[in-house]
């Protein structure tokens, strides 16, 4: 192993720093601050992910197969990873790659890397299919839904839901529409690039906030930071923030946490509607691409994941700065074909 | 008409709500209206000070108050 013992090895994953950003590098600066002698391996699927080539946040780069080649290939790509670096812990930032890595779990702590994440059966119950059903056992609003298998079932989605609807796609990829012919549309289109079903959604008009949050596991929150979105991309992501103060959304995180005994990371997006109350739009089991904000108001979650992962008992932190602000930029990184080559050609840099 | 207890006002206009993250910039009428119901004056000392300091007719004024406190009821400003 090319380490020494002292040394914290850490393996992230989300080094896309693009328009639609995986969280890694948010990820990786707020382990940079918390922990001085630290390297990092990243973890990536594509050889122009951002993250790859900043040397300054990630000591050494390898690719892993994409998720749809399942565990049995992630197991083996790690086992050889772990075997050059020694890995202590992986933090995995991509929704889509969460089930492979949590199946492996067990193999993982067998061979001395340590996770934190959610359960199978946490990861499942706030799946987009699931999640109008999880509010309503636990008491938690969520905008009513029609999980929609074929395009006629559309029509019946509409008389139930009305206009605007939220037409969404199984995995990513969501739209407002205003018709019936632009509905079908939309289940056309998503459901020919993400499969089947498509999920239609009432449509809650409100003010878009997100809460970063650290489970412990037992039903205890360690951390949660609420962030109101200034500035939104044509995507739907956060190009700007703040953080805000208000009870009722801590309350929420609280008791989402409590009702799942959620493990690791996640984050609570939020539709705020005019009279005040709190719709959950979606939960993401995992870090958010604005997690850099947290630690800068004063709750390094990254790093106290790390430290849970590690046996460390955290107690939950107690308040944050408000009104602390992220602006995000773009910023044209140079880089020599010669690197491109390296981790195109042999998977690593 | 009480501002509410955690909005923070700068000497320059500037009005944050850290409950829903809402920035204003307020001239420096806004400023002193501001900075003097912050400090808890009613609404007829703000008026009356307004009245001595500036060359406005009270029912002018009066109008621009009740405009005011519209402005700041819509931007949920006030408790």
């Amino acid at each position: 192993m090319a380490n020494d013992k002292k040394q914290l090895v850490i393996a992230v994953t989300g080094l896309n720093a693009t328009d639609n950003p995986g969280s890694g590098l948010g990820v990786i600066r707020a382990l940079r601050d918390a922990f001085a002698d630290l390297r990092i391996i990243g973890l990536s699927y594509e050889s122009l992910e951002p993250g790859i080539y900043m040397h300054d946040l990630v000591d050494k780069t390898y690719q892993l197969p994409y998720p749809t080649a399942g565990s049995a290939a992630l197991t083996e790509r790690l086992l050889f990873i772990h075997e050059v670096e020694g890995i202590q812990v992986i933090i995995p930032n991509f929704d889509s790659e969460l089930y492979n890595f949590i199946k492996i779990v067990p193999w993982l702590k067998a061979a001395g890397i340590r996770t934190f994440l959610p359960t199978m059966e946490q990861l499942d119950c706030r799946d987009k299919l699931n999640l109008y059903k999880f509010g309503q056992k636990n008491g938690l609003k969520v905008p009513e839904d029609r999980i929609v298998y074929k395009a006629d079932e559309i029509t019946k989605a509409v008389a139930d839901l009305g206009f605007p609807m939220v037409v969404k796609g199984k995995y990513y990829d969501a739209s407002v529409e205003q018709t019936l012919e632009q509905a079908q549309k939309a289940f056309y289109k998503l459901s020919a690039r993400w499969g089947l079903p498509v999920i239609a959604q009432r449509f809650i008009k409100g003010t878009e906030i997100n809460i970063a949050g650290l489970g412990d596991g037992s039903g205890g929150i360690i951390s949660m930071v609420p962030m109101r979105k200034l500035y939104i991309t044509e995507k739907g992501k956060a190009w700007a923030g703040i953080t805000i103060e208000d009870e009722d959304l801590l309350t929420l995180a609280n008791d989402f946490v409590k009702a799942t005994k959620w493990q690791g990371a996640f984050e609570l997006e939020v539709m705020r509607e005019g009279s005040g109350a709190l719709f959950i739009m979606e939960i993401n089991p995992r870090f958010p691409a604005w997690i850099y904000l947290a630690a800068g108001a004063g709750q390094n979650q990254p790093a106290a994941l790390v430290q849970m992962a590690m046996g460390e008992s955290i107690k939950p932190f107690a308040g944050y700065n408000v009104g602390k602000m992220f602006i995000r930029y773009s910023w044209d990184h140079l880089v020599d074909i010669a690197e491109f080559q390296q981790i195109s050609g042999f998977g690593e840099l | 008409m009480h501002i509410k207890r955690n909005v923070a006002t700068s000497e320059n206009g500037f009005i944050f709500n850290p409950l829903t993250g809402d920035s204003f910039s307020g001239n420096f009428m806004a400023s002193e209206l501001l900075m003097m119901m912050k400090q808890g004056e009613t609404a007829e000392v703000i008026k009356a000070h307004i009245l001595y300091k500036y060359d406005v007719l009270p029912e002018q004024f009066d109008r621009d108050w009740d405009d005011w406190l519209l402005q700041l009821k819509e931007a949920n400003l006030l408790d």
